[in-house]
């Protein structure tokens, strides 16, 4: 669908070079919530923007259902940009245009005929919920509104491809919900293959089916969600999950248990199936021991459960290591070290 | 001393003809100079859609050698080439000419520096929505600045009465001729007095006429 081959990017700034993307293949299928996550200056917008040639790359190429778009001359890019819509931060609309003209004007630029164009605006305007405000301008619409009236116009031709530029982090958590729930929409019911861009986990967590996790102009990681989100492997990854989801007590409470006395902690993680079974009463119950859940949290990525919890086992020594040896032959247990920041 | 008021109305009614003349024409001449250079300059600029450093350096090396040429001087100044395209040097045609120079410039400057306050991100939606360099000159670069440019070109207008006064005064004809023959050369201060306020007149009519459209167009 969207391939990224070994596609790199520099700008030139005076006499410094930056190297806003570095040697990135990344595959986005047919139908896929795609996200690209990443801390400011990390290169995914830039990313985006070779998607539909906003920028152009300095190596490498960007091949959309099988063709490689840096080929494409002035006229056949202009008709390729049709397919693919965009919507942003800061929502750029036109605001010398009323809601319906904005999502008129992408038509007007196919040359669609003027009854034609009524009608689809209409129809947008009511898959959006603001069918009430056709005739009113930009300025007179809240940031969730405007960034509705975005999506009705991005989607106006009838791409195939909708990316999204951070196209939730101008709104407070509540809108945010409300667009993401859209984006879901305009993918289930369209079919339509959605890139996205982001800095929060939030969005990646809610909608998204793949992550990409960029650092430096890289991808340092890639998969699917569940996947990257329940075995991160770098750095930077657990530092973003660890921003929707606390996985450990915080150190005070850490420190203050330790104090008081307490024994050592045990990290369990429920992936998917193994969530749903008893798995720490059945062990704990067999080898005769008991245990106390001293902190965890269980949530649904992917609509798949994910738990974590950190335990602490009371009884005799030898038998909380058989226990040990035993869960961990049914899913990952491992002794909380220190205090992990 | 004093003027016989029954004969001389007539030719203040004149002169205040003479003076819309030239502002109103060089205005609109000037108007359609400017507005293409202005576009030029911002679609020429680096990063922009037309970006062309040798047709930018240009037009701002041009522009800014004519505009810091005081309008006496630059008027007699040119006055070979007014003689040149007019075919004289006197008269409210003749100082339509130069004026018309001046004004596309500086209105040139005013419509730059509106362009520039547009959002670039307006205008990369429209370049991903697929629309050509022309297609968003006149579709989202003309519209989105619209009203902050009318309110730049009521600015320009006013200059305008003032420069159709020093134009009037080396043979322009119009309010400021009659102003300096009958207040400055036989100081006669009623002339004087009665040409400053029409001058005052025709300056609230304009700024209101530029205020109330801009408002219109940014429905505010």
């Amino acid at each position: 669908m969207i391939e990224f081959k070994q596609v790199s990017k520099t700008f030139r700034l005076g006499k410094r070079e930056v190297h806003a993307v570095k040697d990135v293949s990344l595959k986005v299928e047919q139908g896929d919530i795609y996200g690209i996550i990443g801390f400011s200056g990390a290169g995914k917008s830039t990313l985006l923007r070779l998607v539909n040639l906003l920028e152009r790359p300095s190596e490498g190429s960007i091949e959309i259902q099988g063709v490689n778009v840096t080929s494409l001359s002035a006229k056949e890019l202009r008709k390729q940009r049709r397919n693919i819509g965009m919507i942003f931060q800061n929502f750029n609309l036109f605001n010398s245009r009323t809601v319906a003209g904005n999502i008129a004007y992408p038509l007007k630029l196919a040359g669609t005929p003027k009854h034609e164009i009524n009608t689809r605006v209409e129809e947008l305007l009511r898959f959006v919920g603001l069918a009430d405000k056709a005739k009113d301008y930009p300025d007179q619409l809240s940031g969730g509104q405007k960034q509705r009236v975005g999506i009705a116009r991005a989607l106006a031709t009838n791409p195939d491809i909708l990316i999204c530029d951070e196209a939730t982090s101008a709104l407070d958590p509540d809108t945010t919900a409300d667009v993401l729930r859209l984006l879901r929409q305009v993918n289930r019911e369209f079919g339509i293959t959605i890139l996205l861009i982001t800095h929060e986990m939030e969005v990646i967590q809610s909608v998204c089916t793949k992550v990409a996790v960029m650092e430096n102009g890289e991808v340092i990681e890639s998969g699917g969600v569940f996947e990257v989100f329940t075995d991160p492997q770098h750095a930077t990854t657990k530092r973003f999950i660890r921003s929707v989801q606390q996985d450990l007590p915080s150190p005070n409470v850490l420190a203050e248990w330790r104090e008081s006395g307490g024994g050592s902690l045990y990290r369990l993680q429920f992936k998917g199936p193994v969530a749903n079974e008893p798995v720490l009463s059945t062990v704990t119950a067999k080898h005769g021991i008991t245990f106390n859940i001293v902190y965890g949290s269980v949530r649904e990525l992917e609509e798949r459960l994910f738990g974590n919890l950190i335990v602490s086992f009371l009884g005799d020594p030898a038998d909380v290591e058989a226990a040990i040896k035993e869960i961990a032959t049914l899913t990952d247990i491992e002794e909380v070290q220190e205090i992990e920041r | 001393m004093n003027v016989d008021w029954t004969s001389f109305w007539p030719r203040i009614v004149e002169a205040t003809g003479q003076t819309i003349t030239m502002v109103i024409a060089t205005l609109i001449f000037g108007s359609i100079l400017g507005i293409i250079m202005g576009l030029l300059l911002f679609v020429t600029r680096q990063n922009n859609i037309l970006e062309n450093k040798f047709l930018f350096n240009l037009l701002n090396i041009v522009i800014n050698i004519i505009r810091p040429v005081p309008f006496i001087i630059f008027l007699v100044a040119i006055s070979q080439v007014t003689r040149l395209v007019v075919g004289t040097t006197i008269g409210t045609a003749a100082a339509i000419f130069p004026m018309t120079i001046v004004a596309s410039f500086t209105i040139a400057r005013v419509v730059e520096n509106n362009l520039v306050s547009i959002d670039p991100g307006v205008i990369e939606a429209a370049q991903a929505m697929g629309a050509s360099p022309l297609r968003i000159i006149f579709t989202v670069l003309i519209p989105e600045a619209l009203g902050p440019l009318v309110l730049g070109l009521t600015f320009v207008t006013v200059t305008l009465i003032d420069f159709s006064a020093v134009a009037g005064t080396v043979g322009g004809g119009g309010l400021g001729h009659i102003a300096m023959t009958y207040g400055y050369q036989r100081f006669d201060a009623s002339v004087m007095i009665v040409t400053v306020l029409i001058l005052i007149v025709l300056v609230q009519l304009a700024q209101w006429l530029g205020n109330t459209l801009s408002r219109k167009i940014m429905r505010r």
